[in-house]
């Protein structure tokens, strides 16, 4: 039936308030998020993706600000490697996002935006939200749940918590708990968007004089985590930016600079910088052993799922090294896990791009 | 019991005869899961595998078994005591860079172990070695010494002797010439290959 590739679009307004790891709850918790594919009667069929930190609900269906393809339909759609024909697809916005689903930008109860009077969110607290949103499809035990990056955690997160509520659980150039290193670049970001005029502590929405510029600088140190040396080399060099001399000035004289300063403004077309904020920070609480009285082999000790993890070594954002903690956490709580260091040149944006591999392995698990 | 795939080799037909049906597995250099797959297939077992190789663990994952790249000589640490019913090294012993250590792993992860290797005191290897004087290429061991994985080369009595030495109890075993199962006799002069069943 389903060989059109439609999605459906649907916000999901939360019947009840929200309790976050920070002690307070969250009022008339919206979420937003897209399906692909039919649903089995039975409800065995199910796939949830969890985004990445500046992705959304768009996985495989164009972006409605960017018109661009969704962020993974190379690999979600019919006869694709999450075949859209046989499962059926959720990706839904996090918490904490600016793409439907409630965040700083949201309207409060005096219908105020919430700005900085949102409360800090935890990764466990988006995947509390988006099982309440499982809740309410009536859908028990999941497939599988699969996520890079963030979705990884988030991934990890609902496997760790949840444990009754996916078959299948794949992380992808992702981690257990956020380094002092990945800190490290997430503060810069957080500063350069707070050091921005026209941020105002969060109460930008007014007059819609965001800080763009913090948070175009935000993106731009980040991007530079997300790809590797060699690959950053290959693509761009020392090669000029549509000119035969360097000026002697601050011009994009490098085609790098363009295209980071490229990536930068193209960003703030699509992402609220205040969410920027937000997320990050759940990112950088990340730490699933803590959670769990500091051994990460304890998380998981419920576990019941499949659990596959995939590492990229040209990744040094999440590098092979955190993949090896969980998989041997799994190990040591008698988890069923496969593990698989691939070799791509694109650095941690691997798991977005086309990696052949990437695809065997998720298909062959998701059998 | 089913019928074991025809191609399966001798060595690995014998294991997977001979693990309990229903024991947790762990399968040490997995390689592409045919031995695993065999026992999920055959004996009911619960089988992880570790394998070096990326590509082999791929093809592991493609057949919906459970195995992980990872390095025996490192990562076998990780693992808590007793947690396999059964710890398998297959083919393996011979690359490892402590083969005594990783015998070791083998018996404290596992309850019993199964490990084979080619013997390098079969007649043929030293016939070869005796009017050429060179390190012998076999059908089992088909890679010039500067190429070959196998940097531990041993024998039969090498191995009884490392046993000896470390304690280790002797369940069952297995001889084989020519993807053959031969009698006991004489084994290290005539089998290409030895199984043994270990325990503590």
């Amino acid at each position: 039936m389903a060989t059109l590739e439609t999605s459906s679009s649907s916000t999901l307004k939360l019947p009840d308030a929200l309790p976050l790891d920070s002690g307070q709850t969250l009022e008339n918790v919206e979420i937003a998020y897209e399906t692909y594919g039919e649903m089995a009667a039975d409800k065995s069929n199910i796939v949830l993706i969890f985004h990445a930190l500046t992705m959304d609900q768009y996985v495989a269906s164009p972006h409605p600000i960017t018109g661009k393809p969704g962020w993974w339909s190379e690999s979600v759609g019919p006869g694709k490697t999450i075949d859209t024909d046989r499962f059926h697809v959720i990706c839904a916005n996090v918490i904490g996002g600016c793409m439907g689903s409630t965040g700083p930008s949201s309207m409060d109860a005096q219908g105020q935006p919430y700005a900085m009077r949102f409360p800090v969110i935890t990764i466990r607290d988006m995947v509390r939200a988006q099982v309440a949103l499982l809740d309410h499809l009536g859908i028990g035990t999941l497939h599988a749940v699969i996520g890079g990056s963030m979705g990884g955690m988030l991934a990890l997160s609902l496997a760790a918590n949840y444990p009754e509520r996916a078959a299948r659980v794949i992380g992808i150039a992702t981690t257990a708990r956020h380094s002092a290193q990945n800190i490290a670049f997430h503060e810069v970001g957080r500063q350069a968007i707070m050091a921005d005029p026209n941020w105002r502590k969060g109460e930008y929405y007014a007059d819609g004089i965001s800080p763009d510029a913090g948070l175009a600088v935000a993106r731009m140190a980040a991007h530079i985590t997300y790809l590797s040396e060699a690959g950053l080399t290959e693509k761009f060099g020392r090669r000029l930016q549509d000119r035969k001399a360097i000026s002697f000035g601050f011009d994009a004289d490098f085609q790098i600079e363009s295209y980071l300063r490229h990536q930068g403004i193209s960003f703030t077309s699509r992402f609220d910088a205040n969410s920027y904020l937000y997320i990050t920070r759940a990112m950088d609480y990340f730490d699933l052993a803590e959670e769990h009285g500091g051994r990460l082999a304890d998380a998981f000790a419920g576990a019941r799922a499949r659990f596959c993890l995939i590492s990229f070594d040209t990744d040094w954002l999440y590098p092979t090294a955190e993949t090896r903690n969980v998989v041997h956490a799994l190990n040591a709580a008698a988890a069923p896990v496969s593990f698989v260091e691939l070799s791509a040149p694109y650095g941690h944006d691997s798991f977005l791009l086309d990696v052949p591999a990437l695809d065997g392995v998720i298909k062959g698990f998701l059998e | 019991m089913n019928a074991l795939p025809a191609n399966l080799r001798s060595d690995l037909a014998a294991i997977v005869q001979h693990v309990p049906r229903g024991a947790r597995v762990l399968d040490i250099g997995c390689g592409d899961g045919t031995l695993m797959a065999a026992l999920r297939d055959n004996r009911d077992v619960d089988a992880r595998g570790m394998e070096i190789s990326p590509e082999k663990v791929q093809l592991c994952v493609a057949k919906g078994l459970s195995a992980i790249q990872g390095d025996a000589n490192r990562d076998l640490e990780y693992y808590p005591d007793g947690s396999f019913d059964v710890a398998i090294l297959s083919q393996t012993l011979q690359t490892a860079e402590h083969p005594d250590k990783m015998l070791d792993e083998l018996l404290r992860i596992g309850r019993d172990a199964f490990v084979s290797f080619p013997n390098f005191a079969y007649w043929r290897m030293r016939f070869s070695l005796l009017f050429h004087g060179r390190m012998p290429i076999t059908r089992h061991l088909p890679v010039s010494w500067y190429e070959t994985e196998n940097i531990h080369q041993l024998t039969i009595a090498d191995f009884y002797a490392l046993l000896d030495y470390k304690g280790v109890k002797i369940e069952r075993s297995w001889f084989f010439t020519h993807d053959r199962e031969i009698g006991p006799t004489y084994a290290n002069w005539r089998a290409e290959y030895a199984v043994f069943q270990l325990s503590r």
